[in-house]
């Protein structure tokens, strides 16, 4: 690799080469340098939302695509994610104030008995980078805690995950509530955690079972477009 | 007492370590969710029914049942304050289990990994890391461990920590990482990776290698990676029984008795010497491992096809080493 490009201004960049270097900085953590992008994009007039998918989560995909390939892991992911973080703090008061369009909402946590918090933490980053809004509910959470969050606000997508053979079924034990009270089908179910997989997620009524952060994002998406469509057919 | 375990390795050529802890206690009636060390004090029967289980059906040496028993782990169940006390009681028992049998059996102060991410990426840092494995080695070895076994780790920062921490507690040590993500660990080491990293260790373990992660299969492509880099050390696998199938309510591990069986003889083949399982592996699988590692000449070392056809097939395309594998995207500027 040639280091001769080390000292790239980046206020010098034309927009679509700043977009493509904040992609690269995305990618390698460089939180900073995304702060300083997320400014000058803004003060060239660009939109907030436009600079939060044309730069931020176009950035956080290609980060997702790597990361569920196996060529990136969890601390690049992490840092990514950190990179990512410190430009959407300029951009969430001013989406705000725009009225940009949300992508969805989504509750996650990990179910009752299990006290595994790295596999959904990444979920949620992910989904955010993504531009989804998440309530994280933490760790062991019984059946109450997801229903009473769902119930609170508007959401489209239940998140839960497990990472002991242990806990996952206590997934079922929440789908079964939701079938009970009515109110399955409102929402998109993806599961997730090291021992499970898709024939799991099936059995126990899940809609998704997602191998990783980045397959949770992407199955979200289809999915969340999937309900639109059925929605305006 | 330290040199117990290289002592009857050296006898025997290899040895039979124990099989799973958490997935037999719930077998035991341990809730999900409960921590798994509070039952040292609460149901010590059925902790030395767990080690009964693997000693009678020949393990040579077992782990006690410590694996979340550091203060950021027990915290969780607000035992913090308990550390010293749990890991000793583990100890205790499994020195006594051990002492009634006839043959020498080694008893290993098992020590998981925090669950936090260490600094910088993460928020836990060297020094508290280093704390808190020291705290947990002293009360392993103050219940009487002959080393301690330091286990599912993921992160060589944490690898480091625990190995510092155990050399402040004057103990020797064995420690295993988990490659359950194509390959490589969750925080993305190769398996030549951790040769390098125990190379550069200031207190190396006694022997090292891998545990858990995807299933038997995987854990011998990790094994196959360990011993083409010609570690100086013996190596340690201990894989899990199979994959985990959900049935009928019950997680249920698909590994038989009989496959692991064969997982033993060709990580033996490919010149692993301390062999054990993991999540699913009962005395049942063990008695099976024992029995085919005492009656079976030594093998050449299998392929990957020989032991997918034996064990079945592998959770990724690759082994994680980067050789014919994917690489990372060109950028325009390298983070320097």
């Amino acid at each position: 690799m040639s280091d001769q490009e080390d000292d790239i201004i980046l206020a010098e960049l034309s927009d679509d080469e700043l977009v493509l270097q904040m992609h690269d900085d995305l990618y390698d953590g460089l939180k900073d340098e995304i702060t300083e992008g997320v400014n000058i994009l803004l003060g060239r007039k660009w939109t907030p939302y436009d600079v939060l998918t044309k730069a931020l989560v176009e950035g956080m995909r290609i980060v997702g695509i790597d990361f569920r390939d196996g060529i990136l892991f969890v601390p690049e992911v992490l840092l990514a994610a950190n990179a990512m973080k410190a430009g959407m703090a300029i951009l969430k008061p001013l989406l705000a104030e725009t009225g940009a369009p949300r992508l969805g909402r989504m509750v996650i946590g990990t179910v009752k008995g299990d006290i595994h918090d790295i596999g959904k933490n990444l979920v949620t980053m992910m989904m955010e980078g993504a531009g989804f809004e998440v309530t994280d509910l933490g760790i062991n959470n019984p059946v109450e805690n997801y229903i009473g969050a769902l119930e609170a606000q508007e959401t489209d997508i239940l998140g839960m995950s497990a990472l002991l053979t242990t806990t996952m079924p206590y997934m079922k034990v929440v789908i079964d509530t939701m079938v009970e009270k009515g109110m399955r089908d409102d929402y998109i179910v993806l599961v997730g955690g090291a021992p499970l997989n898709e024939e799991f997620a099936k059995a126990i009524g899940a809609d998704s079972y997602c191998r990783d952060a980045a397959v949770a994002v992407e199955t979200a998406k289809a999915l969340i477009a999937k309900k639109h469509n059925q929605m305006h057919a | 007492m330290s040199d117990k375990m290289m002592k009857l390795l050296n006898k025997q050529g290899w040895l039979l370590a124990d099989g799973a802890t958490g997935t037999n206690l719930f077998n035991m009636g341990l809730e999900a969710g409960d921590a798994p060390e509070l039952w040292n004090d609460r149901h010590p029967d059925r902790i030395k029914a767990l080690y009964e289980g693997s000693v009678h059906a020949g393990s040579d040496l077992f782990l006690t049942n410590s694996f979340g028993g550091n203060a950021s782990r027990l915290k969780l169940h607000s035992a913090q304050g308990r550390v010293r006390e749990l890991n000793r009681i583990a100890a205790e028992i499994g020195r006594d289990v051990a002492d009634r049998e006839e043959r020498p059996v080694i008893v290993a102060g098992s020590m998981g990994p925090t669950g936090e991410i260490m600094l910088p990426v993460g928020t836990l840092s060297h020094e508290l890391a280093v704390e808190m494995f020291h705290e947990q080695a002293e009360g392993l070895k103050e219940g009487g461990a002959d080393l301690a076994w330091v286990e599912t780790i993921s992160a060589a920062e944490e690898f480091a920590a625990a190995a510092e921490g155990i050399a402040l507690a004057g103990m020797d040590w064995c420690g295993t990482m988990s490659f359950d993500t194509a390959g490589r660990t969750m925080m993305g080491l190769a398996a030549g990776d951790m040769v390098a990293l125990v190379a550069g260790l200031k207190s190396p373990p006694l022997a090292f290698g891998a545990n858990c992660g995807v299933g038997a299969s995987d854990l011998l492509r990790t094994m196959l990676g360990m011993a083409a880099e010609n570690p100086d050390k013996p190596l340690i696998a201990k894989g899990n029984a199979g994959i985990p199938k959900y049935v009928e309510g019950h997680i249920h591990y698909d590994g038989t008795p009989d496959l692991m069986a064969d997982y033993a003889l060709m990580a033996r083949d490919i010149g692993v010497s301390i062999i054990g399982g993991c999540c699913g592996t009962t005395p049942q699988h063990l008695e099976r491992m024992r029995h085919a590692l005492e009656n079976t000449e030594r093998g050449d070392p299998p392929g990957l096809d020989d032991i997918a056809a034996r064990l079945g097939g592998f959770s990724s395309p690759g082994d994680g080493s980067g050789e014919g594998g994917p690489a990372r995207r060109e950028r325009r500027r390298r983070r320097g």
